[in-house]
């Protein structure tokens, strides 16, 4: 108790080093924080989507279906087995049919995936209902955002798709903008055009045919599809995001590391000054009776109280930023939506207990590391030079 | 009236004859024109140019043909192009880079159907050497003339279901039996492609397209010209230049 309270009286005696000290401390500790809040919110947001919108609970694939391969495409795609066809037919699954084909917006021809899924599907969040807004016998289409921006089609428009059916035959048509969808996915919007399902299945002379089935999120338990469907859990195809996200995660390391490196050279600093400067008074200690390892408890506690009082200082400014920042979001700039997953335009943090204890916990380990280590050459100092001002 | 009734009947018995016209058999006329453009062996150069909107772009190659499954095409300029090959063996097809990557990559499936280097020709259009009456049945459904020639107007239409193009009307030279004009269809019945002979030149008594234009009709492209600069007919080849090891060559 008595190391606490020099250590304490001491620190704050020391003034205006002791708090620069704990200010650089604090800000590394409140900027850490904050980002990985945001890489974490970022996280959460990313998984959320992807399942609500393209994993729902798991996916069943052909055993040719490759996602990253749009040439596996031709040969992804099989009648339903019974199982997967009860499953559609509760609502509880949706079948999506793809295709590659090439658009002409304006005349110019982009190749596009053509994608089939139910207008009354419910299992993913995909507002293909809208897709029941052209009824005059048109095919209708849906977009999303950026491929509204990268063709330059807009609702109403038409545009010329063209195709292989089945046994490789090319067709045409023309296809009616229904909607434009707003959506933080590209996964759903890139590069695609949707329509329904059996439209499809007519244009490519599949019927009764899926490239995929999506199994609705809230689903129990999933059956054995039989038929070679084979099952894509949620585990499975949100691992690309999780390992993304990894990546980002690592490349802020460098920026922690930094700012944790810029404030740990400021604690050493003043302790390495702290302990020549008071070698007298560590001599008196010593003649006092003190214990040399109590010496080097009192210094070490001296620059440890520094990584409390900026997790204390932290605190005070960090927590409402925290909570300002988890209320109303930070506005994400466009380029992010060449990052490949989905962000969202406004971006809400996600502060976990494991995230606050981590990083407290950090700061106080790495600072009383860093203070122990000058502090520890105060054991091998004789208390007569220390008297006499050496420092051997 | 009598003259009015026998104005009808002239007209009708003018409109009988004319359907009754004794046309040759499709498939044979169709045989004449595979003799003519379908090649066994052949090497030689080609120049492609590209009216797109972005502008006009010239490309010339050299290329080797082997029946309908083997080719071979070697891009002599523009310099940007200088050194890329693309390789046909079957149904299956390489593109050779050599800058940035020393690059060779498989084009099969969709990427078929991609246009070939921005031209409205796609890489299954530019290797396609198959023979028409293997794939089509044929029907002459009249007489046309193109550019002052006169043409057996044919309409074909796909044998089985793996053709790429559901059915064709060609307009066919009388005389030298070269399709002087192309339209391929979707099986919806829309028109994807045209072809037009401009030129054309015979030699060893076959006649062959000098200069043909190709035209996505989906597109809002001008076309593509296609320039046979030199050709060799019946060459012999060397089996090493249809290997994947020539494209590194």
């Amino acid at each position: 108790m008595l190391v606490l309270k020099l250590a304490l009286r001491n620190i704050i005696g020391a003034g205006l080093r002791t708090w620069l000290n704990v200010v650089v401390l604090s800000l590394a500790f409140v900027l850490i924080v904050w980002t990985q809040g945001f890489i974490q919110g970022m996280q959460e947001y990313s998984q959320r989507a992807l399942i609500d919108t393209e994993v729902g609970g798991g996916q069943f694939w052909r055993p040719e279906y490759d996602q990253y391969d749009p040439l596996t495409l031709e040969d992804s795609h099989a009648p339903l087995s019974p199982a997967l066809r009860k499953l559609v037919n509760d609502g509880s699954a949706t079948s999506i049919l793809i295709t590659m084909g090439t658009i002409y917006p304006g005349g110019r021809a982009m190749p596009a995936l053509i994608k089939g899924i139910d207008p009354s599907q419910k299992a993913l969040n995909i507002p293909a209902g809208m897709l029941g807004r052209v009824s005059d016998g048109d095919i209708p289409g849906l977009i999303g955002q950026r491929m509204a921006k990268t063709t330059g089609l807009r609702e109403g428009d038409f545009v010329t798709v063209r195709w292989r059916d089945v046994g490789g035959t090319f067709d045409a048509a023309d296809i009616r903008i229904a909607a434009v969808v707003i959506t933080d996915m590209p996964t759903i919007d890139q590069g695609q055009i949707w329509i329904p399902l059996e439209r499809l299945r007519e244009m490519l002379r599949t019927p009764g045919e899926a490239t995929l089935v999506v199994v609705d999120k809230d689903t129990a338990t999933v059956p054995e599809a039989g038929g070679g469907w084979i099952f894509r859990d949620q585990e499975y195809m949100l691992k690309e995001i999780v390992e993304m996200v990894k990546s980002k995660m690592v490349s802020t390391l460098f920026m922690y590391s930094l700012l944790m490196f810029m404030a740990l050279i400021a604690i050493f600093d003043t302790q390495v000054l702290s302990i020549w400067r008071r070698r007298k008074e560590m001599g008196t200690m010593m003649a006092l009776g003190m214990m040399r390892s109590r010496i080097v408890a009192l210094f070490t506690l001296e620059g440890a109280l520094h990584g409390f009082l900026a997790v204390v200082a932290g605190a005070i400014y960090g927590l409402p930023l925290f909570m300002l920042s988890k209320k109303y979001g930070f506005p994400m700039p466009d380029v992010v939506d060449d990052w490949g997953f989905a962000i969202p335009q406004k971006l809400y943090p996600s502060y976990g207990a494991v995230l606050l204890l981590g990083t407290t916990l950090l700061v106080l380990v790495s600072v009383t590391l860093v203070s122990y280590i000058p502090s520890a050459k105060i054991s091998r100092l004789k208390p007569t030079d220390a008297l006499r001002g050496k420092m051997t | 009236m009598k003259r009015f009734t026998l104005l009808i009947i002239l007209i009708l018995a003018a409109a009988c004859a004319a359907q009754g016209e004794d046309y040759p058999d499709g498939e044979e006329i169709l045989r004449k024109v595979d003799e003519n453009l379908v090649l066994d062996r052949a090497t030689g150069i080609s120049v492609m140019i590209i009216h797109a909107r972005s502008g006009t772009r010239t490309i010339k190659s050299r290329f080797w043909v082997r029946g309908d499954s083997e080719s071979f095409v070697e891009y002599i300029s523009p310099a940007r192009e200088r050194g890329k090959k693309m390789l046909k063996l079957g149904d299956r097809l390489w593109t050779y880079a050599p800058e940035p990557a020393d690059r060779i990559i498989t084009i099969s499936g969709h990427l078929l159907r991609q246009s070939v280097m921005g031209s409205d020709l796609s890489y299954e259009d530019m290797m396609e050497n198959d023979r028409l009456v293997d794939l089509y049945d044929a029907k002459i459904t009249g007489v046309e003339e193109i550019d002052a020639r006169e043409c057996w107007v044919i309409e074909m239409v796909s044998k089985g279901e793996e053709v790429a193009y559901h059915s064709r009307r060609v307009w066919v030279d009388r005389e030298r039996y070269l399709p002087l004009k192309e339209e391929r269809f979707a099986r919806s019945g829309r028109l994807l492609k045209t072809t037009s002979i401009k030129e054309a030149f015979q030699i060893d008594g076959r006649w062959y397209m000098k200069r043909a234009i190709f035209k996505d009709m989906l597109s809002s492209g001008e076309g593509t010209e296609y320039i046979i600069e030199e050709i060799d007919f019946d060459v012999e080849i060397p089996d090493h230049i249809f290997t994947r090891a020539s494209l590194r060559k």
